[in-house]
């Protein structure tokens, strides 16, 4: 029993972090039918943003809430004007273009900003960038308490960390379905074209979801760096594509869905190599896009347009 | 026509190659034997890929998969036939038998791989492909890290060194081969025409989705003679020879010469493999270089060298069908 | 059971999307040589009832019948080697293919030989390509396109590109030939030449053939039969002279405050 709760507990702090990163991908496929394979990467600049205001913040000397706040809002602005930047000159020029192009350049990004990370330090510059092959470690924010009741494990790491994450996502549902922003987002991702007929802003709305989508992603790597507080260039990789076998899950382009989607993932890993195979535990992530694809393509709340003939 | 003609105006393309690989083989180092049989290998990869992705216009990323089950295959069947002796021949025309078994092998074990993949995953849109794929890629290796009989993270190793240039060669030419003839036919036109537009090809009689499926197939197979090939010059089989990078890296190929153009994949698998050779100094800036290139190349040029001419357009090669003109602006 | 001899048949098809009812209990029965217009105003699911016929759309309900066979159900390139062959309102041609290439996929279905042939160059292949070219070649020719074989087909004019997905259709070797809106888009004497050659087409091939068009003169001078469709609903069928004068068609059209004003009656509907 107490190891069911403890994977319950293990299983929604890690589903919440695949939601918010899945959100980004299910945003920005609904607006521009793309798969962003470097949102991911995203994620891993967010968490090195986070690291180096951490550094320079002084935070591991002297752990306080407020410069873990301004560290945590920090590197979500700076994801989100790296997203910005990302979607204006690798993906806009290209929106016209065959869905294959954009998808590759995609790619071209993601593996710029893996491996660009791995070449060494420029010398002379005060912080080591880029950071290099080596991974480096978060420093604490503030100090771990742990609680056990009942046997259980839960830190307050965890608690801030899910707390957070659901709070994020409120905050996001209600700006995608309560604003009008968000149905401009909305109306974007149905038909762009008449969208932008009726007075909307495509290319802004589409930046700002951009920008939405890397904050999160931001949020999510530093709510991570609790229980996971290495950071290498290559960390978004495996996350990103669990991530997005979220979104697919959830239905991609549906942002309920997507949450949902996170949190699917992440009790499923935890409670089948919980009580199975843990070295199959990336592999769950796969099948369970394998099942979905068989089983029902759209996804959980996905719906499937039919093309007009 | 008598069928000895039918089989040497078929055979011709590899007759006039057989020749020309050996006197190759004989006037090449060791070390630029490698490289040589390596962006042969890639050519073979890249080729096979277009025939997905550039003749039929869909979005297939994890090729390296496909040829991660043809590789083990072939391995398996070499080293459990390792040492035996066929009857009536010598060793070294057995080994060489052995060799072809183990190829074709894995090229139907990898077609078998492309029908389990393609099949379901056809029906849909082409985005999800793209997915399919590269989850295929993936689960692939962590099938094979997970599984003692096909060696783990480890792999197999101790495999004899079968592949040559002449093997490549042939490889090489049977791929040309396919790809050349297969976009000349009415089978060919029938896949351009999914690529142009999937839903006029099926009113007009195409049945788009068991095409699709063929030209997975035989892709897939295609990429599997390349992982046979490539594990016997290496004399290693491990998973990280067929990561999901190494799918990419065939991507860029493709788009590189071009969607569609089998001259285009053939001589951007060949600068490229070359490229990275003389690149070996700044190995960390590789992949650096690798991503600009592509980033650049969609922006400025996504229809990439040869956008979807072919050599055969401008050069009359004996024995050619005449192609389907086509011209793709992605 | 079906109409005897009837080439094509639509029993109580109906069509829904959703929440919207595209198209109610849709009837039509076409002998062989007919010429029935589909006729109706925007939205009224002419395009639907099309993409019922060559399965493009399975019916959410009712049966389809080509020459005797049921095929409802079937995917369309089933449809189409069944014998039914269509245009589309918005042209789809395979832009970057030359004319001569777009009509030989239409005969694609017809080969012998399979797909190992092509890698061996077998002699059955070869003849396959060459009935192929000449098929397509002859389609062309029907068309008036020869001069434009190998030019692609996103660079020809607007009116070849039309008779192009024509042609394309009738090499499919049909028997019911299903063109939506072939006059979009065309000028008054191109649409003379259309109606003319859609005449043509009907007599030297035997076919049957169903037009969407809104152009009146032109589905007027064309058809030997009319259904009218208004909100996925047939309101009238006939012979067109009867059709045009038909109140209930007129309403449709024009709206009933024409009808008030022309102090014309609908029977059945309350009179203020």
């Amino acid at each position: 029993m107490i190891e069911f709760l403890q994977h319950l507990v293990n299983g929604l702090s890690v589903g919440t972090i695949y939601a918010l990163i899945a959100l980004g991908y299910t945003m920005v496929y609904g607006v521009l039918k793309l798969i962003n394979f470097a949102h991911g990467d995203v994620y891993m600049v967010g968490a090195f943003a986070g690291f180096y205001l951490a550094n320079a913040m002084g935070v591991g000397g002297t752990p306080s809430l407020a410069r873990a706040i301004i560290v945590f809002v920090g590197s979500m602005g700076i994801c989100a004007a790296l997203g910005v930047l990302i979607e204006r000159f690798a993906y806009r020029p290209l929106r016209h273009r065959a869905r294959l192009t954009s998808l590759i350049t995609a790619i071209g990004v993601s593996f710029l900003l893996e491996y660009g990370f791995q070449l060494p330090s420029i010398p002379g510059i005060g912080i080591p960038f880029p950071p290099g092959p080596t991974p480096r470690f978060f420093p604490e924010p503030f100090a771990r308490v742990a609680w056990e009741p009942f046997g259980l494990y839960i830190s307050n790491y965890d608690v801030v960390s899910f707390v957070t994450a659901v709070a994020l996502m409120l905050i996001l549902q209600y700006i995608v379905y309560r604003t009008r922003f968000g149905t401009s987002m909305r109306a974007v991702s149905f038909d762009s074209q008449v969208a932008g007929l009726m007075g909307i802003n495509v290319n802004r709305v589409i930046a700002y979801t951009f920008a939405l989508g890397s904050g999160l992603a931001a949020a999510a790597a530093l709510l991570f760096a609790g229980s996971r507080p290495k950071v290498d260039p290559l960390m978004g990789l495996a996350l990103g594509v669990k991530a997005f076998v979220a979104a697919v899950f959830g239905g991609i382009g549906n942002v309920p869905g997507a949450m949902v989607g996170g949190l699917a993932l992440g009790l499923a890993e935890e409670f089948v190599s919980g009580y199975a195979l843990s070295s199959y535990r990336d592999g769950i992530a796969f099948a369970l896009l394998i099942i979905v694809l068989l089983v029902r393509p759209a996804g959980l709340f996905g719906t499937f347009r039919p093309e007009k003939v | 026509m008598r069928p000895l003609r039918i089989v040497l105006r078929s055979a011709l393309p590899f007759l006039i190659a057989i020749p020309l690989c050996l006197a190759l083989q004989s006037v090449l180092s060791p070390g630029w034997s490698i490289i040589v049989i390596a962006a042969g290998i890639n050519v073979i990869l890249a080729v096979s890929l277009n025939v997905v992705n550039g003749f039929t216009g869909q979005f297939s990323i994890g090729h390296a998969g496909f040829a991660a089950v043809g590789a083990y295959t072939a391995a398996k069947i070499t080293t459990a036939m390792h040492g035996l002796q066929i009857v009536g021949l010598s060793a070294g025309v057995s080994d060489q038998v052995v060799f072809l078994i183990a190829l074709v092998a894995g090229m139907i074990t990898a077609a078998m791989a492309g029908f389990l993949v393609g099949m379901p995953s056809l029906r849909l849109r082409g985005d999800y492909l793209a997915i399919v794929t590269l989850g295929f890629n993936e689960i692939i290796r962590v099938i094979i890290e997970n599984t003692p009989f096909l060696g783990q993270a480890t792999g197999i190793s101790g495999l004899p060194r079968l592949t040559t240039v002449l093997w490549v060669g042939l490889g090489v030419i049977a791929t040309i081969s396919m790809a050349r003839r297969l976009v000349g036919s009415t089978h060919g036109r029938a896949l351009l025409a999914i690529r142009e537009d999937e839903v006029a090809a099926e009113a007009m009689g195409v049945d788009t989705t068991g095409y699709k499926v063929r030209a997975f197939v035989i892709a897939s197979a295609f990429a599997g003679l390349a992982g046979g090939l490539l594990v016997h010059l290496i004399q290693l089989c491990t998973p990280r020879s067929f990561t999901f990078v190494k799918s990419i890296e065939v991507v860029v190929m493709v788009v590189l010469g071009g969607m569609g153009s089998v001259t285009g994949s053939v001589v951007s698998a060949l600068v490229l493999s070359f490229a990275l050779e003389g690149l070996r100094e700044v190995q960390q800036y590789r992949m650096v270089l690798y991503s600009l290139l592509l980033i650049v190349l969609m922006l400025t040029r996504p229809t990439g060298l040869f956008g979807t001419r072919e050599i055969w357009d401008i050069i009359k090669l004996p024995g050619r069908r005449k192609a389907a003109r086509v011209e793709v602006t992605p | 059971m079906t109409a005897p001899g009837a080439v094509l048949e639509a029993r109580h098809v109906t069509m829904q999307f959703g929440g919207l009812k595209a198209l109610s209990d849709f009837n039509l029965t076409l002998m062989p040589g007919e010429l029935v217009g589909l006729i109706g105003p925007n939205g009224a699911g002419k395009t639907t009832a099309f993409n019922a016929i060559t399965g493009v759309y399975p019916p959410s309900a009712g049966d389809v019948f080509v020459a005797g066979e049921r095929v409802n159900g079937q995917r369309p390139h089933q449809i189409c080697m069944a014998g039914v062959a269509r245009t589309f309102q918005n042209i789809r041609l395979f832009k970057e293919l030359t004319a001569l290439d777009n009509v030989k996929v239409a005969c694609h279905h017809g080969r012998k030989a399979g797909f190992a042939a092509a890698f061996f160059l077998t002699p059955a292949f070869v003849a396959d390509e060459e009935r192929i070219t000449a098929r397509a070649e002859e389609y062309l020719k029907v068309m008036g396109l020869s001069h434009r074989r190998d030019a692609l087909a996103k660079n020809l004019p607007y009116g070849e590109q039309r008779r192009l997905e024509i042609a394309r259709a009738l090499a499919s070797g049909p028997k019911v030939l299903c063109l939506d809106e072939p006059a979009a888009g065309m000028n008054a004497s191109e649409k003379v030449a259309l109606m003319e050659l859609i005449h043509r087409i009907r007599d030297q091939f035997r076919l049957a053939i169903l037009v969407i068009e809104h152009d009146m003169r032109l589905v007027m001078g064309v058809s030997e039969r009319l259904v009218v469709l208004d909100h996925g609903v047939t309101i009238s069928q006939g012979v067109p002279e009867r059709v045009r004068k038909d109140p209930k068609v007129i309403e449709a059209y024009l709206g009933d405050s024409y009808l008030e004003e022309k102090k014309i009656a609908v029977p059945g509907a309350p009179t203020t």
